[in-house]
């Protein structure tokens, strides 16, 4: 209400594409530099593809630069560069542990990483006003659930370690559950902003409390048994955990109401209880979580040694190849930031904290100033897909809640996220453009009027 | 490649890292109070202490009305302004009509010109047949549809 009205006080945003390229250089520093810094803990001296790597990532974020700077003048001027340091870390953290392992993981990430640079750009161009989006409401909902049942599919889907979320065509893999979230937000944001005032009124008040009423259950108990059917069909703990949470988060903000809070975590924590009674794998993954010095060397392993890497590591850590960030098991996607605490110890495990927190502040900043609800909901929907993310991967790596699997946004390596990430960032850089950009002229406006007026009074209709 | 040589190596690469973190940091503070006011709208520097509504002139608006709907007769003063319409109970003027929003338009001044603003209603507002998008201003008689009501500015 408040940044409403200064905006009709005629206060202007100013574009700060200046701070945003100073930033970006900055970026590209942190990522150049920690390439360049393996090389040196690793190898004794520096990369000598360092220009050629380099170069190409330069590229790819001055083209993002430009391709904002001309589509998207307005839009906020710190997103695009924590992204691209976020990535650049990733990337190089990738290529240490290829370096030791002999894998070539980070070229193909980097492969990745122009994709979704090409994809944000195309989102960017293509997109000139988020709310053509709210068109797409149940369409994107459907595409979402097709995406999501791909995989079920006998002979597209296959099942990677216990996982039934991936589809392989030809040598190409993707997670279709990554896409599925941008649409899902879309498609939440669409159906809310319709029918908020339908789940806000109605209820009753039971202490200090409105619940909902019974027939406005509908939608949730969808979402509820969507999730549940991912948890139990795709065995995926962490999609499951991030779709429900991801629809109780915009219920709640489209609606005001702390009922919907207390229903959907009832909700939560009675499928979390079956769950647990019924499916091996959850109850071996809280059993991990819960003692995982239980079984040192069976299934506690890679817990207990991205644990002790966080210990060994300490506040400053080993430094880029002092340290053997391999030995855990999927240390390059799930558990990168296990690699990142032992070679950089807590300073720079804070250091990534920190940026998550900016991308998410800066994903509800343009919630907040943004015009319209249809833009605020899409903002806050993506801004707690990527907070749930970082919470979710980041708690179980550093045993705070059960360890699911998720990807970290923008470090791990994987492709599907990856790219779906990068999406998430142009959308939001386009809220966030509408939102700063100033209002027309409203003078200019009376005039039009006026005008308007005397040919309707000229020409009856 | 010294011991030394490392250590240094490492503890640059978490001062760039942190020197990334705080300067994106600074450009957000400087973000919050980077709002610039047209210099128009703010003529000197000195502070400008919250200006007490003027007093009504003759031939101003000084009061909205309904003049149409369920809710016809009912009237909120300008001089609380903003003023909000809608189905909610924080609405300065509450209307008990089933297409009103709960927070459906407002009606701000702005440089001695009234406007009004939809909130981003579900129904929309309208002036005339035109469903407004963004604050439109209006005068004494202009004729404000929200849902099946009609408002309008009086003397």
């Amino acid at each position: 209400m408040a940044t409403n009205s200064s905006t009709l006080m005629g206060f202007v945003h100013r574009r700060r594409r200046g701070a945003e390229l100073f930033l970006l250089v900055l970026a590209l520093v942190v990522g150049i530099g920690a390439y360049a810094a393996v090389g040196l803990g690793v190898d004794g001296e520096v990369p000598t593809n360092l220009i050629g790597y380099g170069g190409w990532l330069a590229v790819l974020t001055v083209a993002a630069h430009v391709v904002v700077r001309f589509v998207a003048p307005y839009a906020d001027p710190v997103l695009l560069p924590v992204v691209a340091a976020l990535n650049g870390l990733g990337l190089a953290v990738i290529h240490r542990l290829d370096l030791a392992k002999d894998t070539g993981l980070a070229s193909q990430q980097l492969t990745w990483m122009t994709l979704g640079v090409i994809l944000f750009v195309a989102t960017l161009v293509f997109l000139p006003d988020h709310r053509l989006l709210a068109r797409f409401t149940y369409t994107s909902g459907l595409a979402a659930i097709v995406l999501l049942i791909l995989p079920m599919l006998p002979g597209l889907g296959t099942q990677i370690n216990g996982a039934r979320i991936w589809i392989a065509v030809g040598p190409f893999s993707f997670q279709p559950g990554e896409l599925a979230k941008v649409l899902l937000v879309i498609t939440f944001a669409g159906y809310l902003v319709v029918h908020r005032d339908a789940l806000a009124l109605a209820g009753r008040r039971v202490v200090f409390i409105d619940l909902p009423r019974g027939r406005d259950l509908g939608p949730i108990l969808m979402m509820w048994v969507v999730s549940l059917g991912i948890l139990v069909l795709q065995r995926d703990l962490g999609s499951s955990l991030l779709f429900f949470g991801l629809f109780l988060v915009m219920l709640y903000v489209a609606t005001e109401r702390p009922g919907w809070l207390v229903v959907g975590g009832l909700l939560f924590f009675g499928g979390a209880a079956v769950a647990f009674r019924l499916f091996s794998h959850v109850q071996k993954r809280v059993d991990i979580w819960l003692d995982p010095f239980a079984d040192p060397d069976g299934s506690g392993y890679q817990l207990v040694q991205a644990l002790y890497g966080f210990g060994w590591g300490g506040m400053i850590g080993r430094g880029f190849g002092e340290g053997m960030p391999e030995r855990v098991p999927y240390a390059e996607s799930d558990f990168i930031l296990a690699a990142i605490g032992e070679e950089l110890g807590l300073t720079a495990v804070m250091a990534v904290l920190l940026l998550y927190g900016l991308v998410v502040e800066r994903a509800l900043r343009a919630a907040l100033i943004s015009r319209d609800g249809f833009g605020k909901l899409v903002a806050t929907g993506l801004a707690a897909v990527l907070a749930l993310q970082v919470f979710v991967v980041i708690g179980g790596v550093t045993r705070l809640i059960p360890l699911t699997g998720l990807t970290t946004p923008f470090l791990s390596y994987g492709g599907s996220s990856l790219v779906a990430n990068w999406v998430i960032v142009a959308i939001l850089l386009r809220i966030s453009d509408q939102a700063r950009r100033p209002l027309p002229d409203l003078t200019e406006d009376e005039d039009a009027d006026e005008q308007a007026t005397q040919v309707v009074k000229v020409v009856p209709q | 490649m010294s011991e030394l040589t490392l250590f240094l190596v490492r503890i640059a690469y978490l001062a760039i890292l942190w020197i990334f973190v705080l300067s994106a940091i600074s450009v957000i503070r400087s973000d919050m109070f980077g709002a610039r006011v047209p210099t128009a709208a703010a003529p000197g520097k000195q502070p400008r202490a919250p200006k007490p509504p003027p007093a009504p002139r003759r031939g101003q608006p000084s009061h909205v009305a309904v003049v149409q709907g369920v809710n016809t007769g009912a009237t909120a003063d300008l001089a609380n302004a903003p003023v909000l319409i809608g189905r909610g109970n924080d609405a300065a003027i509450r209307l008990d009509d089933d297409y009103v929003s709960t927070r459906h338009a407002r009606i701000v001044s702005s440089g001695g010109q009234w406007y009004v603003e939809d909130l981003g209603s579900t129904n929309g507002t309208y002036l005339g047949s035109q469903r407004i998008t963004q604050p439109v201003p209006i005068g004494l008689g202009s004729q404000v549809r929200v849902g099946k009501t009609i408002l309008e500015l009086r003397k």
